[in-house]
């Protein structure tokens, strides 16, 4: 029997599905007498809808039903209001649903939903996040559970003594989602049963949600999420297009189709909140930083509170005797943010790593140079001391990999004929985050082993890696164990999210294979057995037990570009990432991830952001026309690398999570290289050439 | 053959029976006069390979081969594809042997989520024919410049910019691309 190879580069599992069509994702289920439902958004920023005029919309041919507050069943309010669809008259922002039309055929619905007339009495509305706005307060947590403030020495006094200073704020607008697979439910009852195929990180806790709303034990729910297309944080949180699904097939007593129009998702599946940071930073004159200051301000919704934590990670980055680093919100008129690829350090980390290079630049020192003086002993917010911190490594490796010796640090020293060359770097961090999982595991009669544990595969590679983690335990070759994910019948387990799923699911896999193999063992160590052998695994207590340590992943961002100096525009030429994660799984897909994440830092730096319109409080690029993501000409020659770190305080795999560090900092670097090529800092996301042009002249 | 039907037409008519040529199999069929290609492989033919992902023509998820070029499906009414030629991505593969293209994606890991996949691999195979036929590209150097161009007419190397270029109107927002560019290099002549 030969063992498995750790971290080994095994091809995804269902890569034969996806390339040939054949995986089936939420809206590619249509059981017999399917419908299609079509949601209808509100076209008022705030107020109350007076009337539904569905006469039209009804007669129109194949037309069934047109749900709105008037006759939708009433649910159970669930934890998250916005999934208490359709409920009441009140509109909170632009974009909430008020309707949902229900026909024969895709076509029909969506003709009934232009057909329907709805009346509204309209409120002012107030949408337009601005500092010293007069709704700003301050919360008591941010996203994630931490405290909105935070307090070291004397952060006043330290900065005011400082011999050098850096004080800049930074915007960034928001930022949408936007996964390939628009939110999608196909529901389906029998009876009290409901069952619905749905696109999302996790679906247990779609599942918990919707027998919460409708009144059901969780066991008379099933949720199946076989194959997802993304999520990126959108799809963390059950979304609206679960529940209206789910009315409707109820309503209609037949199974109800409903795929989201991807220029509705801005307002419905969350977004990146705008965030205006100030940064104040003061040193010594070998670049010692004594106080550090990242002050936040950004909106939430009327409906639900979600702060984006930006400020979290100058608690963990560098030394800072003297720190404050705060939050403050504005409930305004908008859609309700929530989270996207490293919700926090994405934002925070921009504006902390791009003062680190101002603070730099202002001491005529060497930005790695200074980041590596500033690394701390113990994480400077708690005392703690890290499990494992390797960014001086990841910084000098990056360094070696990238040239960076070469450079010539002064602005505008490159040129090649309009174009502007420039070299920067930032550094990344993410947080390791865990939480319990079930999962179980059996022989198989005739041979093998089934391992069944209800995680999601949202192109991250889940199933892939859980099958090496579970062929580990064992013992056995990975084509010796077949894995059952993406379904709520299944042990539950948390979501894709915050970077934790193969932690998490990895952990009960893991315990539930090792008592497999005691048990194998225990019954004379034959891999076929006569009776079928299982055991079972909980990681509660254990995954989210208080640990002594400070865990994060570390990472360093180096960026290259060429900005021309005629039209403005930044094109990234290189973009290199040195990752210190705990230990990497499977090598394949960990590279994927880490690409994939700075593909996305390369449209934050660039090309993502989403205006709010003051007077019709809608966001104005909705779709992927408008909303620019990264397309293939964009990408440049990317590269990542890691270093091994051996970390014995994380899970029994070793692993940090690696699905969002490669977004952090990514920004930071390529605005640091905007700075060296042009001599002009932008402090402000996305760098467009619009932006970028007026200072070059 | 399969046949389907939408709701009973009242005034005047909205709907038309055509043949699809689908993958090599003819399907008669009545469709809504609004429903697209895409609409009708995916709900009618229950043919799930080609994605929505934007039903706009801004994504290229839906991207399928009409008489050997590759269109937007999302953007292509069903009624003018009447009798057309159409290749999806379950048609690639030559019985059990996949398309070079598909075993590339999956040595190179040319995706993630797998939902722009579909897209990709029909979007590459009308970029190896287009360049093939000598269609120049936004990066094609310009003949007669001296930079070593092609004639006109003759195929055009396939170059990573070339690839790049060629397939940005297929997005990923998994960020796949460089896999993708590496899988297409692999085939590309
Ligand atoms: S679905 Fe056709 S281009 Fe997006
Ligand atoms: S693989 Fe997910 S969008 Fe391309």
């Amino acid at each position: 029997m030969s063992h498995p190879e750790p971290g080994a580069p095994l091809g995804r599992l269902e890569g034969q599905l996806k390339v040939t069509g054949a995986a089936r994702y939420a809206a590619e289920y249509t059981p017999r007498g399917t419908a299609y439902a079509w949601p209808v958004p509100a076209t008022i920023a705030r107020g109350t809808v007076t009337a539904v005029h569905d006469t039209d919309a009804l007669a129109m041919p194949g037309a069934l039903a047109v749900l709105s507050h008037h006759n939708a069943p009433r649910v159970t309010p669930a934890d998250d209001p916005v999934l208490s669809v359709l409920q009441n008259a009140h509109v909170p922002h632009r974009g909430w649903y008020v309707a949902l039309a229900i026909a024969e055929s895709l076509e029909a619905a969506r003709g009934m939903a232009a057909a329907l007339h709805i009346d509204y009495a309209a409120d002012e509305h107030d949408v337009v996040l601005t500092e010293g706005h007069a709704r700003l307060y301050e919360p008591e947590l941010a996203n994630g559970g931490h405290p909105a403030r935070r307090e070291h020495g004397d952060f006043d006094a330290a900065y005011a003594s400082a011999a050098v200073r850096v004080d800049a704020t930074y915007t960034m607008a928001a930022q949408h989602n936007h996964p390939m697979e628009p939110h999608a439910s196909t529901a389906e009852w029998d009876g009290d049963r409901l069952t619905v195929y749905d696109s999302n990180q996790g679906s247990t806790k779609v599942r918990d949600a919707l027998a919460t709303l409708f009144e059901l034990r969780p066991e008379q729910v099933t949720v199946v999420s076989e194959h997802v297309g993304g999520g990126f944080g959108s799809k963390g949180t059950p979304r609206p297009q679960v529940v209206l699904a789910a009315m409707a097939a109820r309503q209609l007593r037949r199974p109800v189709k409903l795929a989201l129009p991807r220029n509705q998702l801005a307002a419905v599946v969350g977004h990146r909140a705008p965030t205006v940071q100030r940064l104040r930073i003061g040193a010594d004159r070998k670049g010692g930083i004594s106080a550090l200051g990242h002050e936040i301000i950004t909106h939430t919704s009327t409906v639900r509170e979600f702060v984006e934590q930006a400020a979290t990670p100058s608690r963990t980055m560098y030394t800072a005797p003297n720190s404050r680093t705060t939050h403050q919100v504005a409930a305004l008129d908008v859609p309700t943010p929530s989270w996207m690829r490293a919700p926090g350090e994405a934002s925070g980390m921009y504006a902390l790593e791009s003062a680190m290079d101002e603070l730099a630049v202002a001491l005529g020192m060497d930005p790695v140079e200074l980041r590596v003086r500033n690394d701390p002993a113990i994480e400077p917010d708690t005392g703690k001391p890290f499990s494992s911190r390797h960014l001086v490594e990841c910084l000098r490796e990056g360094a070696r990999r990238f040239g960076w010796e070469e450079r010539d640090p002064r602005p505008r020293s490159r040129r090649e004929g309009s174009l502007l060359i420039g070299t920067g770097v930032a550094s990344a961090t993410y947080p390791v985050l865990v939480s319990p999982s079930m999962a179980e595991a059996c022989t198989v009669p005739g041979g093998g082993y089934r391992v069944r544990v209800n995680a999601t595969d949202i192109g991250t590679g889940a199933r892939t890696v859980l099958a090496q983690v579970a062929a580990d335990a064992l013992g056995v070759p990975v084509d010796h164990v077949l894995i059952d994910i993406g379904r709520s019948d299944l042990p539950a387990a948390p979501l894709a999210g915050g970077s934790s799923g193969t932690a998490s699911w990895g952990w009960a896999v893991h315990h539930a294979c090792r008592r497999l193999r005691a048990l194998v063992m225990e019954a004379g160590g034959a891999e076929t057995p006569t009776t079928t052998l299982r055991a079972f695994a909980d990681t509660s207590g254990e995954a989210d037990a208080e640990s002594p340590y400070a865990r994060h992943a570390f990472g360093a961002h180096f960026a290259e570009v060429a900005v021309d100096a005629d039209t403005g525009e930044t094109r990234v030429r290189r973009l290199l990432g040195v990752y210190a994660a705990g230990r990497i799984l499977n090598s394949r897909t960990g590279h994927s991830q880490f690409i994939g994440g700075m593909v996305m830092g390369l449209g934050m730096a660039l090309l993502e952001g989403s205006t709010m319109d003051p007077s019709f409080g809608d966001f104005a690029e909705r779709d992927l026309a408008s909303y620019h993501v990264p397309t293939c000409a964009d990408t440049p020659a990317m590269e990542a690398h890691w270093i091994d770190e051996d970390d014995r305080h994380l899970n029994p795999m070793g692993s940090k999570g690696i699905g969002e560090i490669g977004i952090v900092g990514t920004a930071a670097a390529i605005g640091n290289a905007v700075h060296h090529a042009t001599g002009v800092r932008l402090r402000e996301l996305p760098m467009t050439p619009d932006k970028v042009l007026a200072h070059l002249n | 053959m399969a046949t389907t039907s939408t709701p009973p037409v009242e005034h005047r008519p909205t709907a038309s029976q055509i043949t699809l040529r689908v993958n090599g199999a003819a399907h008669r069929l009545t469709v809504d006069h609004r429903t697209t290609v895409l609409d009708a492989l995916r709900e009618h033919l229950g043919l799930i390979g080609a994605k929505k992902g934007c039903d706009h023509g801004q994504c290229g998820a839906c991207t399928v081969l009409i008489d050997g070029h590759r269109i937007n499906s999302c953007l292509t009414l069903a009624v003018a594809a009447d009798g057309a030629q159409i290749t999806t991505v379950e048609g690639l593969s030559d019985g059990e042997q996949p398309h070079p293209l598909q075993r590339a994606f999956l040595d190179h890991d040319g995706f993630q989520c797998g939902y722009c996949t579909p897209g990709q691999l029909c979007s590459a195979i009308g970029v190896l024919a287009e360049a093939a036929d000598g269609h120049p590209s936004h990066v094609t150097p310009l003949p007669g410049t001296g930079s070593g161009a092609p004639p006109p007419g003759s195929p055009v190397p396939l170059t990573s910019s070339e690839i790049r270029e060629r397939m940005s109107g297929n997005l990923c927002r998994c960020g796949a691309y460089t896999n993708i560019v590496d899988a297409i290099e692999e085939v590309a002549p």
